[in-house]
């Protein structure tokens, strides 16, 4: 069976020049800073969802 | 007495490669039977996230576990008789059905491995040749009799599946090896993606199997034979697994013990926990702290991060601050990560342990 993370919230974290660099992410229950590396794979999750419309990213603040 | 302590013997004052030759050529000196595996903590040893949960995820290093149904406990249990102990293994992989599974169908249990695609590719097997083979081996222990699945994918081309079903005595220790050859449909990229994924299965329930599967054979169809539901449904039912391995050739060959500071290294590569500490200046709510930390392993890509045991201390010798601080990595690569934080005290230092995953 495929890894299905458990994906609550997911915001992108930016640079002062307004480059995202990260999502702040809260999977499975833990918060975690994920990259935007599609090579990671709770990052490539989070796309998957994005992908099926199950999960959004919010704007960084 | 180990092939290391014969060669050592043997070379004592034979120290001229021509003397080493005749050796050789004599069969008096018999080379290494043992190849290279391509699996990192095979023999359960490393346990860097946790020994035991209920949830899906790593409790072994490299090997996650998963399931649907029941409550099933995994764990890395300490091997203290029997023919693996004999052969030097220690710790083993272990489920236990806590809580035994009730739907037969939907219940699933598993743990499974995934090799870098780069490891498969420059492994020297001709995978695309079916003359040429990987062989997988381990040793299994079940407390249910019956016969299990072995199943493998390649994820570069992940229609191509294969297993092999082994059949097991009730509580007695197995050593099951299986030759797989090459096929022509399989890639593996010279990358650090997926390459090929191995499963070993205590129960898949018959939504997730075929009766018409294909075994011991590559396939694009269903590989998942149907099983006995007799695991999912015995509470207390437990499946053990080590001394995994994986290698070019058609023979397995025995287990290649390594220092646990070796196999400790190795899966560092795909996650290691840590602590750092900075010292935080400037106004409460405005300053921050920042410091890098460099991973003790390079990664594999970039890896998420965690923090967590966080302490603040006032540098002026007030009480200790306990506050609040973002959760921001400005800089993030494959060999480390510069932490930095808004703090909301004055002049305050911080202590904090990070995790590093970069698991497949």
């Amino acid at each position: 069976m495929e890894d299905n993370m458990n994906i609550t919230s997911a915001q992108y974290l930016a640079n002062k020049d307004g480059s995202n660099y990260s999502v702040k992410a809260t999977i499975d229950g833990q918060e975690m800073s994920v990259p935007l590396d599609p090579a990671n794979r709770h990052y490539a999750e989070i796309l998957k969802q994005v992908e099926a419309g199950t999960l959004t990213i919010a704007d960084a603040e | 007495m180990t092939k290391a302590r014969d060669l050592a013997n043997f070379l004592g004052d034979n120290t001229s490669l021509g003397t080493i030759n005749d050796a050789y050529d004599a069969g008096t000196l018999v080379p290494s039977s043992t190849n290279p595996s391509l699996i990192i903590n095979g023999d359960m040893r490393i346990s860097q996230r946790q020994t035991s949960s209920t949830t899906s995820g790593f409790v072994l290093d490299r090997f996650f576990v998963g399931s649907q149904g029941g409550t099933r406990t995994r764990s890395q249990e300490a091997i203290t008789s029997g023919a693996p102990y004999d052969l030097g293994f220690r710790n083993c992989l272990k489920f236990t059905n806590t809580v035994a599974g009730g739907n037969n169908t939907t219940d699933y249990v598993e743990s499974y491995y995934k090799i870098e695609s780069q490891d498969v590719a420059t492994s020297g097997w001709n995978y695309t040749s079916p003359s040429s083979y990987i062989t997988v081996s381990f040793w299994v222990r079940s407390s249910v009799a019956g016969t299990y699945t072995f199943w493998t994918r390649c994820e570069d081309a992940n229609a191509n599946t294969y297993a092999f079903t082994y059949t097991l005595a009730a509580n007695t220790w197995t050593k099951v090896t299986h030759s797989i050859p090459g096929h022509s449909n399989l890639v593996f990229n010279n990358d650090n993606g997926a390459g090929l994924r191995m499963q070993w299965i205590p129960f898949y329930g018959s939504g997730h199997t075929s009766s018409s599967a294909t075994i011991n054979a590559w396939s694009t169809g269903s590989s998942l034979p149907d099983q006995s539901t007799a695991w999912n449904t015995t509470t207390g039912a437990t499946f053990e697994l080590t001394g995994v391995k994986l290698e070019e050739g058609s023979e397995a060959t025995d287990f290649q013990h390594t220092s646990y500071a070796e196999e400790l290294a190795k899966c560092q590569r795909y996650y290691e926990t840590g602590r750092s500490s900075s010292t935080g200046y400037g106004a409460a709510g405005t300053g921050f702290f920042g410091c890098m930390v460099d991973y003790k392993a390079e990664k594999r890509a970039t890896a998420t991060l965690t923090q967590s045991s966080q302490s603040y201390f006032a540098v002026d010798g007030n009480a200790i601050f306990l506050g609040s601080v973002g959760l921001s990595y400005t800089l993030n690569d494959t060999n480390g990560f510069y932490h930095c934080a808004v703090h909301d005290n004055v002049n305050c230092k911080y202590v904090f342990t990070y995790t590093a995953d970069a698991e497949i």
